[in-house]
């Protein structure tokens, strides 16, 4: 008996020490685990790769459908395992991109993206889920590649890249990736790559169509060489405005995965001096011969006169990021509140309202008794819409009392198009239309289902 | 005198916007003195197609930055760029760049 409780205490030690050993061995990994998915706000200095010498016989199952390929081989695996890539912008380039450099056993992957997970990204932006909203896009990506490879190293970094941290970020990848959504970043890495003698695979992606390039790649053009000089702000489109299919930049990140995996692999890339250019609606690709590196170029010329990374948004005109810009065209007195346009409409004072979007848009939705012209129509001066708009200022005049002008208050989404609107209104009023007394609805449609009707749909 | 040409004209990336939505324009160019160079096809395009805003499409004699011209699919930069002269059945594409990602 004594003998049998002696012995029971003596296992439960064993066990107890075991289950101790089992504690700590879990603890120490979460933490592994945590940390290397720890969200960094700056750049710190990546841990560098171990080059693996042979493959495991795990990795040779895992990779054996690409190891077959004569393009690819044992050396072309362990050459991606042993490559670092920076993925600037986690969103519809980015996703994509990011899963197939994980899927095809990438060594380091940094993701960056100063940006958090919305609704209206998630059609587009493949790697982010219901549960990722409000969360940072880089730990999202980060969480979702880890999932899918943890063999792969990822660092995901919240931040925005500037002049200050660019090149300290670059120096430590050997491939870059431009999944960015702006003018600013999109000079900013063409610079930061071309000071650091990397590589970029550069993609962009807009409503149904999609381009492609590698800048600073073996005698080919860097960026500016193409485009010297900064487009006109007002040009440039972004996806919120000008809308995109979420398919299309799918397709132009899995174009910047291939690229990147041949430049990794050792087999080289083709785009060094091409221009890749997708048309999504006559489902067509369209491969353009580029000039070569610019000895004029002021970054990658012969001699170049920028040697530091200066300030991007200056020399673009426009902000690091895809936000709407809100414009400001009109005096104080041209516009109302939404809240003074809640008061119009509920005192039933006769009055047009002018809702200048696009039809497309219209179609989503609308205020009730709002007429539509688009504000390309007013600007072309589309006769059928002059007729249109002349008949109603003609009816809401016939319910006025007095000599007083027509009101016509104008809206669109964001409060941007109004005001253009009501600036050729202004050039109208009076002479191709009768005279008017026209007014923007400050912050539009968006600002009125903020401050007004909760109900009304946001997009 | 130089003989009538046709060309084909295509739009992208957004430029196809300020010629009403349309991508593709089967063109001819009239009968001139001299050969047609890009720098005339630029001004008869501004004259004959571009109806609003030509500011959004030219600048100075060239086009606007950020729109990349191409020549039978190549950079007009390899093909003389504003010096470039027409053939019959050229195929001259204006695209704008693109910059959502």
């Amino acid at each position: 008996m004594a003998q049998e409780v002696c012995s029971l205490k003596a296992q439960l030690r064993e066990k107890e020490k075991e289950i101790a050993d089992l504690k700590n061995k879990l603890a120490q990994l979460e933490k592994s685990h945590t940390s290397t998915l720890e969200l960094r706000d700056r750049v710190t200095p990546l841990t560098p790769l171990k080059a693996k010498a042979s493959l495991s016989n795990e990795d040779i199952m895992r990779y054996s459908r690409q190891l077959i390929l004569p393009e690819l081989g044992v050396q072309g695996q362990l050459n991606i395992s042993k490559t670092s890539v920076l993925i600037v912008g986690c969103g519809g380039l980015g996703c994509p991109l990011a899963q197939y450099l994980a899927a095809a056993g990438i060594g380091h992957l940094g993701l960056l993206d100063y940006d958090e997970v919305e609704l209206s990204n998630l059609h587009r932006q493949v790697l982010h889920g219901e549960d990722n909203l409000g969360q940072a896009k880089a730990l999202s990506a980060a969480c979702a590649v880890r999932r899918l490879n943890s063999t792969v190293e990822c660092i995901p970094y919240h931040l925005q890249l500037s002049s200050e941290n660019a090149l300290q970020l670059i120096q430590q990848y050997d491939i870059v990736a431009d999944c960015s959504d702006n003018v600013p970043t999109r000079y900013l890495v063409n610079d930061a790559c071309v000071l650091s003698g990397k590589p970029l695979v550069s993609a962009s992606a807009l409503r149904m169509e999609g381009q492609l390039a590698v800048y600073n790649y073996h005698g080919g053009p860097c960026y500016r060489c193409l485009y010297p000089v900064p487009p006109p702000p007002e040009t440039v489109t972004n996806c919120s405005d000008g809308g995109v299919l979420g398919v299309v930049p799918g397709i132009m990140g899995c174009f910047q995965a291939l690229e990147v995996l041949k430049i990794a692999s050792g087999q080289g890339s083709s785009c060094g001096q091409q221009l890749v250019i997708f048309d999504a609606q006559d489902a067509r690709f369209r491969c353009i011969k580029l000039r070569p590196r610019q000895a004029g170029c002021v970054v990658c010329g012969e001699n170049p006169s920028i040697t530091h990374l200066a300030d991007y948004e200056s020399f673009c005109g426009s902000a690091a990021t895809d936000k709407c810009r809100k414009l400001n065209l009109l005096s104080r007195d041209q516009r109302i509140t939404v809240q003074d346009y809640k008061s119009v409409m509920d005192s039933t004072e006769p009055h047009l309202l002018l809702d200048v979007r696009p039809p497309v848009e219209v179609d989503i939705c609308h205020l009730p008794c709002s007429v539509n012209i688009p504000l390309s129509s007013l600007e072309e001066r589309k006769i059928e819409h002059l007729q249109l708009l002349q008949e109603r200022i003609r009816q809401v005049k016939q319910q006025m009392a007095g000599d007083c002008l027509p009101p016509v208050y104008v809206i669109c989404k964001m409060g941007n198009d109004s005001q253009k609107a009501v600036q050729v209104l202004e050039n109208l009023s009076g002479s191709e239309v009768d005279s008017i007394m026209v007014k923007d609805i400050s912050g539009g449609l968006m600002a009125w289902a903020k401050t007004i009707d909760p109900t009304f749909p946001q997009y | 005198m130089a003989a009538p040409i046709t060309i084909h004209l295509e739009f992208g990336g957004g430029a196809e916007l300020l010629f009403s939505g349309v991508k593709k324009h089967h063109m001819t160019l009239p009968s001139q003195s001299q050969p047609w160079d890009m720098k005339q096809l630029l001004v008869w395009i501004q004259q004959n197609l571009l109806k609003e805003r030509p500011e959004l499409f030219v600048q100075g004699d060239s086009v606007r930055p950020g729109i990349l011209v191409l020549i039978n699919d190549a950079d007009w930069e390899l093909l003389g760029e504003l010096d470039y002269q027409l053939q019959d059945k050229d195929n001259i594409v204006f695209i704008s760049t693109l910059h959502g990602g």
